[in-house]
C-alpha cells in the first residue's frame, strides 16, 4: 500500500516517537525506573519502540533477547490463566460521575482493544442494580409458575439435564450511547459504545421449559422474569419472543457464567435491550398482561418530544461503530490503516456495512468477516490510506430487513434529545492533521 | 455412578421418545426433571404486584406512619423531601416532562402507584431489601405519594385503595412505536446513498478541551502494542487513593463528598471537626457500624453493618487523616 506521495506507509507504534503527541508520563516514568533497576522484563514491552539512548535495544537484533536465554515459567504458574501483564490497560472502566454507587452502576467494555466478535468473559460489560450477588449454585432454584399446568422448581442440576443449545448473541444495554443524544460527552468508544458485548451462550431454550410445564396457550401472553439479586430485578418478556429464541443460560464462552453475568443462571433475550436478559434468574411467572415493573415504568422508557414516554421499547435497531481508529488513539504515520469495527441488529443479521472517511459525503462498502450471525456482533474491515489530512470516519450498517442505520439528525428529528435509550446513530470519529482521533458529531 | 446413568437416560429419552411426545400438544413433563412447586413455596417468592393490584397483600399504612419510616430508612439517600437527585429523585417535576428541562421523578414519571409499592417491597432500602413488612410498604408508598401531593396527609393505603390512586402521568405512556416486535416499522428512514450524499458537513459537537482529562489518562486505556499510538490526557494522580476507593466500595460516597456536604458531611469536614480528638477514631468506627444520631443535621446516618471492622477502621483513619 502506497501513500499519496508514493512512499510506503508504515506505523511507528509508540507515542514516544510521535513528535506531536504529548509525552506519556506514566510510561516514560516506568521506563526510566526499569532502566535504573538494570532493565529487565518490565521495560521489555516497549522494546520495539524504544530508542537506542534508552539502552533498551539489547533484546533487538542482532542481540538475542533475554527471554530466549532463560527458562520460562512452569505450567500452572497461573492455573486458570490470565492475560499477559503487558495487557493491563485492557480492562472494564466506569465513566466518572455517571452513577453514585458502585453497586448500581456500569462498567464499560474496552471495545477499542478487542478483536473479532467475541468479548472475553472478564471484559463483558457490567450493569447491576444492587451489586453482584454471591450465589451458591447448590442453593439456587428456578421457579416457573403462573398460567402453567404444572408449576415446577428446578435445581441447577435439573436445568443442565435439559437439551441444550449454544448460540452467539450480543448483549447491549438500552442506554448504550445514551450520553450522546445532545452532544458528545465521552472521549473513547469504550464509554460511547462499551455497554455492548457478545458471547457464546449455552443453556436451555426457554420454549423447552415452557413446553415442559405446559403453558395455558389461550391466556398466556407475557412472562415476568425475576432475578435473585438485591434488586430482585423484574422485566416483562412477550410470549412470542419467549417461544422464539430466548435462552435460559448457564454457560458463557465455554465456562459457567461469570458472577457479573448472572452466575449461575440468567435469561438471554437476543436482540433486546440488556436489562431484559435478567441475571441470577430465579423465577418465571407466566401471565396475561405486562407487569409495568419499575424497570419498565421509571427506567428504560424513552421520553419523546411532547412529554410522552415510549414504554416496552425492547428491540435494538441496527447499529455500528468503528472501533479502530477511534477516539483517544493517534495515527502515527500516513499510509495504510485498516478501519475496523462492529455492526449488529436486534432484528436479525447484518447485511452490509458502508464506511465513509469524509463525514458521510461518500461511502465504500466494507468487508464483513465470517461468521455473520443473527443478533450477534459482526466484524467489518476496510482498507484506508491516510493522506495526513483531516478525516471524519463513519460506519453505517444495513440489516437484513433493509433498515439503514440513521444519522443523529434523523434520530433527533423524531425523538428529540431527551429519550436516553436506543441511540443507534452513526458515530463520527475525527482524525485531525496530527493524527489524533476524537469523538465529534456532524449534522 | 447413578448420576451418570440418569444423565444418559435423559439424553436417550430426549433423542428417541422426545420427538414423538413433542407432537402431542403441550404434553406436560416430557422430561420430568425438578419437582412440583408447592403453593407455599410459590407464595414465598411470588411478590410481584400488577397495575390492577393483583399480588398486593393484606395490610395498611398511613402517610404519618410512612413519614417516620421514611426519615429513618430513606431520607439519608433520597433527601428529607424526596428532592435528592443522587438517585432517582422521588418528588417534584410534575408537568415538566414536555418542557425542555424535564424533571424526571417518581412523581412526574410513574403511571401506576402499584409499581411504587412493588419496587419498595422488592428492592428497598438499598442496603437491606426485602426487610420491610407489608404495612411498612403501604405506609412508605403513602408518604411518597403525599410528598408528590397525589394523596392527602390523612390518607391510608391498602390493597383496595392503592390501585385506585391516579398518578399524574397515568396517560403519559405509549406503546405506539416499533420496538415491541421484530417486524415492527422503524421511525427513521435513512437511505444508503453512496456518492456525494451531503453538500456540507457541519461539525456540531466535539469534546471541549477542559474535559480532556475527565476520563483519566487515555494513554493508559488502550493496549500498548497496536497500530495506533496513545494520547496522554492527564498527569498521573499523586498519592494514595485507597481510602477513597474504600469509601466508594462501601457506598459512603452516596451520601458524603470528599470536601462538600451532600446528604451527610464531607469527609474533610469530619476531619476538621475531630482534629486532635484522640477518641474520635473509635467513636466513628462505631458510628459507621451502628449508625449515627444526626450529629450533622436532621438526617441520621443509617447503620452500615455490612462494612467490616477492618474496613471501617481504615476508612476512619483515612478520613481523619484529611481524606487525601
Amino acid at each position: 500500500m502506497l501513500t499519496d506521495d508514493g512512499k510506503p506507509g508504515h506505523i511507528r507504534p509508540a507515542p514516544e516517537d510521535h513528535p506531536s503527541a504529548p509525552p506519556d508520563p506514566v510510561r516514560r516514568g516506568l521506563l526510566r525506573r526499569a532502566v535504573a533497576l538494570g532493565g529487565g522484563a518490565v521495560a521489555a514491552y516497549t522494546a520495539g519502540s524504544a530508542r537506542a539512548d534508552d539502552g533498551l535495544d539489547k533484546n533487538l537484533p542482532p542481540h538475542v533477547p533475554e527471554w530466549s536465554r532463560t527458562l520460562g515459567a512452569p505450567i500452572l504458574a497461573s492455573p486458570y490463566g490470565a492475560p499477559s501483564r503487558f495487557e493491563a490497560n485492557v480492562k472494564r472502566r466506569e465513566s466518572p460521575g455517571l452513577t453514585r454507587t458502585p453497586q448500581s452502576s456500569v462498567a464499560f467494555t474496552p471495545l477499542q482493544n478487542l478483536f473479532g466478535i467475541i468479548t472475553p468473559s472478564g471484559l463483558h460489560f457490567e450493569r447491576h442494580h444492587a451489586g453482584v450477588p454471591d450465589v451458591d449454585p447448590h442453593q439456587h432454584r428456578l421457579m416457573i409458575h403462573g398460567l402453567v399446568a404444572q408449576p415446577r422448581i428446578y435445581t441447577m442440576d435439573d436445568i443442565v439435564r435439559f437439551p441444550s443449545v449454544s448460540r452467539i448473541h450480543f448483549v447491549e444495554c438500552g442506554a448504550n450511547t445514551g450520553m450522546e443524544w445532545r452532544n458528545v460527552a465521552v472521549p473513547t468508544v469504550q464509554y460511547s459504545h462499551g455497554m455492548l458485548s457478545c458471547s457464546e451462550w449455552t443453556g436451555v431454550l426457554l420454549s423447552t421449559l415452557l413446553d415442559e410445564v405446559g403453558i395455558d396457550r389461550a391466556k398466556a401472553k407475557y412472562l415476568l422474569a425475576e432475578g435473585a439479586d438485591g434488586a430482585s430485578l423484574t422485566r416483562t418478556i412477550p410470549l412470542a419472543m419467549a417461544l422464539d429464541d430466548v435462552l435460559v443460560c448457564y454457560g458463557q464462552n465455554g465456562e459457567m457464567l461469570r458472577p457479573e453475568q448472572g452466575y449461575p443462571l440468567r435469561l438471554l433475550v437476543p436482540g433486546v435491550q440488556g436489562v431484559s436478559s435478567v441475571k441470577w434468574l430465579r423465577r418465571i411467572e407466566v401471565g396475561d398482561q405486562p407487569w409495568n415493573t419499575r424497570e419498565e415504568a421509571l427506567h428504560y422508557i424513552d421520553l419523546m418530544p411532547g412529554g410522552k414516554h415510549r414504554q416496552y421499547t425492547w428491540i435494538h435497531e441496527a447499529k455500528s461503530v468503528i472501533t479502530a481508529p477511534s477516539g483517544g488513539q493517534v495515527l502515527l504515520d500516513r499510509g495504510y490503516h485498516e478501519i475496523t469495527g462492529l455492526a449488529w441488529s436486534g432484528r436479525g443479521k447484518v447485511k452490509r456495512v458502508d464506511v465513509s472517511t469524509d463525514g458521510g459525503r461518500n461511502w465504500r462498502t466494507a468487508r464483513l468477516s465470517e461468521p455473520v450471525l443473527t443478533k450477534a456482533l459482526t466484524r467489518f474491515r476496510i482498507d484506508w490510506t491516510w493522506n495526513g489530512g483531516p478525516a471524519l470516519l463513519q460506519s453505517r450498517v444495513i440489516d437484513e430487513t433493509g433498515y439503514v442505520q440513521p444519522t443523529i439528525r434523523q434520530l433527533r428529528t423524531v425523538r428529540g434529545t431527551r429519550s436516553i435509550y436506543h441511540n443507534n446513530a452513526i458515530q463520527t470519529w475525527r482524525v485531525d492533521a496530527t493524527g489524533e482521533v476524537s469523538n465529534v458529531q456532524v449534522l | 455412578m447413578s448420576r451418570c446413568f440418569e444423565r444418559s437416560l435423559g439424553v436417550a429419552f430426549a433423542l428417541t421418545v422426545g420427538a414423538s411426545l413433542m407432537a402431542m400438544a403441550a404434553a406436560p413433563l416430557q422430561f420430568g426433571f425438578g419437582k412440583p412447586a408447592t403453593t407455599q413455596e410459590i407464595a414465598g417468592w411470588d411478590i410481584d404486584v400488577r397495575p390492577d393490584g393483583t399480588g398486593l397483600p393484606r395490610g395498611r399504612g398511613s402517610v404519618a406512619q410512612g413519614q417516620a419510616l421514611y426519615d429513618e430508612k430513606c431520607a439519608s439517600c433520597h433527601g428529607t423531601f424526596g428532592e435528592s437527585n443522587s438517585y432517582l429523585q422521588i418528588a417534584g417535576g410534575v408537568g415538566s416532562l414536555a418542557t425542555d428541562q424535564p424533571v424526571r421523578t417518581t412523581g412526574s414519571k410513574l403511571n401506576y402507584a402499584t409499581t411504587l409499592w412493588d419496587y419498595i417491597n422488592r428492592a428497598m432500602p438499598f442496603n437491606a431489601p426485602q426487610t420491610l413488612q407489608p404495612d411498612e410498604v403501604y405506609a412508605l408508598t403513602a408518604y411518597v405519594l403525599n410528598l408528590n401531593d397525589i394523596i392527602p396527609a390523612d390518607a391510608v393505603l391498602d390493597a383496595d385503595s392503592l390501585p385506585k390512586v391516579k398518578m399524574p402521568n397515568r396517560n403519559g405512556f405509549t406503546t405506539d412505536h416499533g420496538f415491541m416486535r421484530r417486524n415492527d416499522t422503524p421511525d427513521t428512514h435513512n437511505v444508503a446513498c453512496m456518492k456525494d450524499c451531503v453538500q456540507v458537513v457541519r461539525l456540531s459537537s466535539e469534546m471541549p478541551d477542559y474535559a480532556r482529562d475527565q476520563h483519566g489518562n487515555l494513554a493508559d486505556q488502550t493496549r500498548t502494542v497496536g497500530a495506533t499510538g496513545r494520547i496522554a490526557t492527564a498527569k498521573p494522580t499523586g498519592g494514595s487513593t485507597s481510602g477513597l476507593e474504600l469509601a466508594r466500595a462501601a457506598s459512603c460516597t452516596a451520601c458524603h463528598g470528599v470536601t462538600e456536604k451532600l446528604v451527610g458531611p464531607g469527609f474533610r469536614e469530619v476531619a476538621s471537626r475531630y482534629a486532635g480528638d484522640a477518641g474520635a477514631e473509635s467513636r466513628l468506627v462505631g458510628k459507621i457500624k451502628a449508625g449515627g444520631t444526626g450529629a450533622w443535621g436532621a438526617v441520621a446516618m443509617p447503620a452500615q453493618p455490612q462494612v467490616k471492622d477492618s474496613e471501617a477502621r481504615a476508612l476512619v483513619q483515612w478520613i481523619l487523616g484529611g481524606a487525601r
